[in-house]
């Protein structure tokens, strides 16, 4: 292997042109299979959700899901694609052991919607990706390689098969050619994913999580002088993060210019991203000798969406997310970044109900965002599955905003809310943790205070009313922390005064 | 003329995994080629505007609920199987590129 | 009792239910008919007797009751029977056994009828002879040393050596039609759709039908009626009910068919049929117009090209179904000595599990769905089928049904046609346009030839099933049903 010195991105880019174009996997979360009628849970034991028709056994039959269909639909019409009026499903045939009839039922020249767009974001200015196709196939099952490092199929002696995951709907989103983008071509790479992944999440059908799969992303690159014709592209597998799109776009584009600068040519193939150094290593290299013999599916019939069924699924299309997470920010008295912290998140939703439950958007935002993100991720849990619920939240923080609960106390009663003891209210009671409301208790603990530092008093005495802090602390350790600083500061600088 | 090469007969039988011999590839590469010749009459018909038929039904918009369905039990699912381990399907090790 | 093996199925069906005869009795006669004759016929490749016998007993219980209760049917071994080997005539599937019933015989255990066995055919459905079966071949009762016919060869000859009263075939060029001719049985495919595909181990899907083959002309409707109609796993099944094929062929036994106007097809008049076939089915055609009946000849002139695309439609559609036959997940795996990859396995248990003519239509297949043949072949091919489509559309706004030969020729010795392989596809040239079309069309005996049955095809319009039954039964009552000889 050849060590060839790599310049840097900003060399690389003022020379040549990149196009780039993405292909997109969504894993739909309807609640069977595409053709049949297993169930489609994440990480159940292998081989318990099959049937006749997802194992491929001889005479089983597909019947397609009519989720499946809305849903392809529906991204169509987000992403502002022509729907086909009629298509046909397409068998995709090769040879692989996840592939339990050897083919897969795919589409191929009759994809279900087409020549859509999308407008992302990059840096306030507005970039527009078009939509070349949104197709509907079947996913493959998972195999698990045997004897080789790593869990690699390179020097494994063998493998094993487990088709749980066979049949589960996968929706294709493929980009056209994105050109024009220059050094900013890994920002929209990366903008476009995080714009389609939004969008996917608002219409519900499906997680969207990189890290499980179910949306996985190929990154189509390549360089051409300017002026030039395009170059010859590579195809990058295994992006499984956001930050990943953007690297890879980045490494594949000083990788090849590389190349193009000893005077190189680019071979047409297939590239896995390596997550540890961010570069892209060469896979199979054929792709174009594969003859797939694609031929329409004779085992179902033609789709032909309604005309008023798809005109019902556009009119109740979610609001665009963009507008929407615009919206929200003016609302909330949040900045941008803040904003792409909570949907990065997965916070938009909970904070928006926790607000309609009654909290204020700062206080709704300060534990969605804080405590309760800090320990979903603590956990690896979603943030919506981390214990707590919004109305829990909105319930919280009302006892802050009406002094039943200091910050600190707050936060002890959200433990115990995370750990299943009840609303906050009870949580609260249960464990003796409220604000010390009692007046006579308070005054003595104050009076204490001031009679156990004299000094202190009487510089607040002098009006240095910033000294009262430290007697705010004595109390509050007095108290254990269970008295409102608020309170307890006014109570001192009423005695002292006068 | 002929229709199919025996070296065509071999890149078939590779793609659709057959092992052939080199006798059946012979005998084959012969029987192909005169059955090929026979068929390759349909182009004989002029049909430049006839749209193709790949269902002879005329049927549309087939689809079922998406309501989950029992599952095979696990040892109906390996009862078949020619060899297995850990509840999956074994096979022998994969080559790292395809062809 | 007169023996209960040569009676009809609603004969047999008539005695069960008035208790003349129990399922039992009728199920034991027709298993030891098989015990005495199968091993020179070899129609079966998988006698179930227990599952018979259990199946008898619970009609007997009166646990099921109907038309065909109790009545002994013999399936094809393409379908797919729970718990019961199911191998389609296929090394690479030998010793399988589906965790799952085919919708048809789903519907036969419903009806109560006594599944005996599973019965032998061409590999995957591929053939005009089955001597394509991996299992060897089965022979025509007629006579030892000739072809029972193909696909459906063991389901034909069990009814004309009297193992069964009914059986199931498949016809995706003319499986069930063919046999049926040359045995001198009744065989009738049914509109595509009309019978559910579910757990029919698929050969053509696009084509394949499943459908009755009985010795009589009633039998076979009220086989077809039991397992025809709607199935919502078959995404290919139209919604609709069967046409009263029953009281169809009650109508045509009547032997009235004034009004009823019949097509020769032009196209097949001149087409290498043996002297002998075309006499018979000349002078069957006279008995219909003493019946009633107009014919006139009318032209289908697309009717030419049905063989070239169906051996390229067929073939297609078969490289892709039976890719699944791989030894990874059931059936044969050979080769496997833990050096071997993947790849070398599975190309080693195809080519050990699948006979020539398979892989023949295999490479066939993969050949004309390639990139830069597809138009040429597979794309031309379904634009033939539409040709032929509107060939027969244009036929029936003439006429009510269209007639003719099922068969080119007699029942051939084994050996004759298998060197050559087109040789035998034209077994199937007046059989496959109804394929390509995807209408009804059934095969009735109609006199002999050198001592051998000849086989007469009425083609109906798609779901007038009900208008072919009537013609086909008008003919049974002209020219009688045919006796084989003695075994």
């Amino acid at each position: 292997m050849t060590t060839i010195a790599l310049p840097s991105y900003d060399d690389a880019i003022g020379r040549y042109e990149p196009v780039i174009g993405l292909e997109t996997h969504v894993e739909l979360g309807t609640n069977t299979k595409m053709f049949c009628g297993c169930p489609t849970g994440f990480g159940a034991e292998p081989n318990t959700q099959v049937c006749p028709v997802c194992l491929g056994l001889p005479g089983s039959l597909p019947v397609a899901n009519r989720a499946g269909i809305e849903a392809t639909i529906r991204i169509g019409l987000a992403l502002n694609c022509d729907i086909a009026s009629w298509c046909r499903m397409a068998r995709k045939n090769y040879f692989y052991p996840d592939m339990p009839k050897n083919f897969q039922t795919s589409q191929y020249d009759e994809p279900l919607c087409t020549d859509g767009y999308v407008d992302v974001d990059v840096d306030g200015e507005t970039v527009r990706v078009g939509i070349e196709r949104v197709h509907l196939e079947e996913d493959t099952g998972k195999t698990l390689h045997v004897g080789g490092a790593t869990g690699r199929i390179h020097g494994a002696t063998e493998s094993l098969v487990d088709y749980n995951r066979a049949g589960i709907p996968l929706v294709e989103i493929v980009t056209k050619p994105v050109t024009g983008t220059g050094a900013r071509a890994p920002e929209v790479a990366r903008a476009y994913v995080t714009e389609l992944r939004d969008i996917i999440r608002s219409l519900g059908v499906s997680d969207v999580r990189m890290e499980q799969g179910s949306l996985r992303c190929d990154v189509n690159t390549s360089l051409n002088l300017p002026g030039a014709e395009w170059g010859t592209r590579t195809e990058t597998k295994n992006v499984n993060s956001l930050r990943s799109v953007e690297r890879a776009v980045r490494s594949e584009i000083i990788r090849q210019a590389a190349l193009l600068d000893g005077g190189g040519s680019i071979l047409q193939e297939t590239r896995h991203f390596q997550e540890d150094t961010g570069d892209t290593r060469s896979g199979r290299s054929k792709e174009t000798a594969t003859d797939y013999r694609y031929f329409p599916e004779p085992d179902l019939v033609p789709i032909a969406p309604d005309p008023e069924w798809v005109a019902r699924l556009r009119a109740e299309l979610p609001e665009k997310p963009s507008v929407r997470y615009a919206r929200l920010r003016e609302a909330w008295g949040i900045g941008e970044l803040d904003m792409q912290s909570v949907v990065n998140a997965g916070a938009v939703e909970l904070i928006e109900r926790t607000i309609a439950a009654g909290a204020s958007p700062a206080g709704a935002r300060k534990w969605w965002m804080g405590e309760l993100a800090r320990r979903a991720n603590e956990t690896g849990t979603d943030l919506a599955d981390v214990g707590a619920t919004p109305a829990q939240v909105a319930e919280l923080q009302h006892l802050v905003d009406t002094g039943k609960l200091n910050d600190k106390l707050a936060r002890a009663v959200l433990e115990g809310v995370v750990a299943g003891e009840g609303d906050p209210t009870a949580v609260m009671d249960a464990r003796g943790l409220g604000v010390v409301s009692d007046s006579g208790a308070l005054t003595a603990a104050v009076d204490e205070a001031i009679a156990a530092n004299p000094d202190i008093a009487a510089k607040i005495r002098d009006g240095k009313v910033a000294a009262a802090g430290a007697l705010v602390g004595s109390v509050m350790k007095a108290t254990r922390g269970q008295a409102d600083a608020k309170a307890v500061r006014e109570l001192i600088l009423e005695r002292l005064s006068g | 003329m002929s229709a199919i090469s025996r070296e065509e007969v071999a890149h078939l039988a590779r793609l659709s995994r057959l092992a052939v011999t080199e006798e059946e590839l012979d005998r084959f590469a012969g029987q192909l080629d005169v059955i090929l010749q026979s068929v390759a009459r349909v182009g004989e018909v002029t049909a430049e505007d006839i749209p193709p038929t790949s269902h002879s039904v005329p049927l549309t918009n087939v689809y079922r609920d998406d309501v989950v369905q029992p599952c095979l039990t696990p040892d109906e699912v390996l009862a078949g199987a020619p060899d297995q381990a850990e509840g999956r399907f074994r096979v022998p090790r994969i080559l790292d590129e395809e062809e | 009792m007169s023996d209960v093996t040569r009676m009809t199925a609603s004969e047999i069906a008539g005695l069960i239910k008035n208790g003349e005869v129990s399922a039992v009795e009728v199920t034991t006669a027709h298993l030891d008919r098989i015990a005495t004759v199968d091993e020179r016929v070899h129609a079966f490749l998988h006698v179930d007797r227990e599952g018979a016998l259990r199946a008898a007993e619970a009609v007997d219980r009166g646990e099921k009751s109907g038309p065909l209760a109790g009545v002994p049917i013999a399936v094809k071994d393409v379908m797919a029977t729970k718990g019961v080997p199911t191998t389609a005539a296929s090394k690479i599937l030998e010793g399988w056994r589906p965790p799952y019933d085919a919708t048809i015989v789903e519907r036969l255990r419903d009806a109560g009828t006594v599944m005996l066995g599973k019965t032998n055919m061409d590999e995957f459905a591929m053939g005009s002879s089955t001597e394509y079966s991996a299992y060897g071949p089965t022979s025509n009762p007629w006579d030892l040393g000739r072809i029972p016919g193909g696909s459906g060869g063991g389901s034909a000859a069990a009814l004309a050596a009297y193992e069964a009263p009914l059986a199931i075939g498949t016809d995706t060029g003319g499986s069930i039609r063919q046999p049926g001719a040359v045995t001198g049985t009744v065989g009738a495919k049914p509109t595509y759709g009309g019978t559910s595909r579910y757990g029919l181990i698929a050969f053509s899907s696009s084509l394949d039908t499943p459908g009755p083959c009985a010795r009589t002309v009633a039998d076979a409707a009220l086989l077809h009626a039991a397992i025809g109609g709607h199935d919502v796993r078959d995404s290919t099944s139209i919604p609709q009910p069967v046409p009263d094929v029953v009281a169809a062929a009650r109508l045509g036994a009547d032997g009235d068919l004034s009004g009823v106007k019949l097509g020769l097809v032009k196209e097949f008049a001149g087409d290498g049929t043996e002297p002998g076939v075309r006499a018979a089915f000349q002078e069957s055609v006279e008995a219909l117009v003493k019946l009633g009946a107009e014919v006139v000849e009318v032209s289908c002139p697309h009717f030419t090209y049905a063989l070239p695309a169906y051996y390229l439609i067929a073939p297609s559609e078969c490289s892709s179904n039976l890719a699944r036959f791989d030894g990874v997940r059931y059936g044969l795996r050979a080769g496997d000595d833990g050096a071997r990859s993947l790849e070398e396995v599975m190309s080693l248990t195809r080519e050990a599990g699948f006979g020539p003519e398979v892989k023949r239509r295999i490479i066939i297949g993969a050949y004309a769905l390639s990139s830069g043949y597809y138009d040429a072949y597979y794309g031309q091919a379904q634009k033939v089928r539409t040709l032929i489509t509107r060939d027969f559309q244009a036929a029936f706004e003439r006429v009510d049904a269209l007639i003719s030969p099922t068969t080119p020729f007699v029942a051939f010795p084994f050996g004759s046609r298998t060197a050559d392989p087109y040789q035998m596809y034209l077994a199937d040239l007046f059989t496959i346009p109804t394929n390509l079309y995807g209408g009804p069309a059934i095969s009735v005996p109609c006199g002999t030839s050198e001592g051998l049955p000849v086989g007469f095809q009425v083609m109906a319009p798609t779901m007038g099933d009900d208008r072919m039954y009537r013609v086909a039964a008008a003919l049974e009552s002209a020219v009688g049903t045919l006796t084989p000889p003695e075994l």
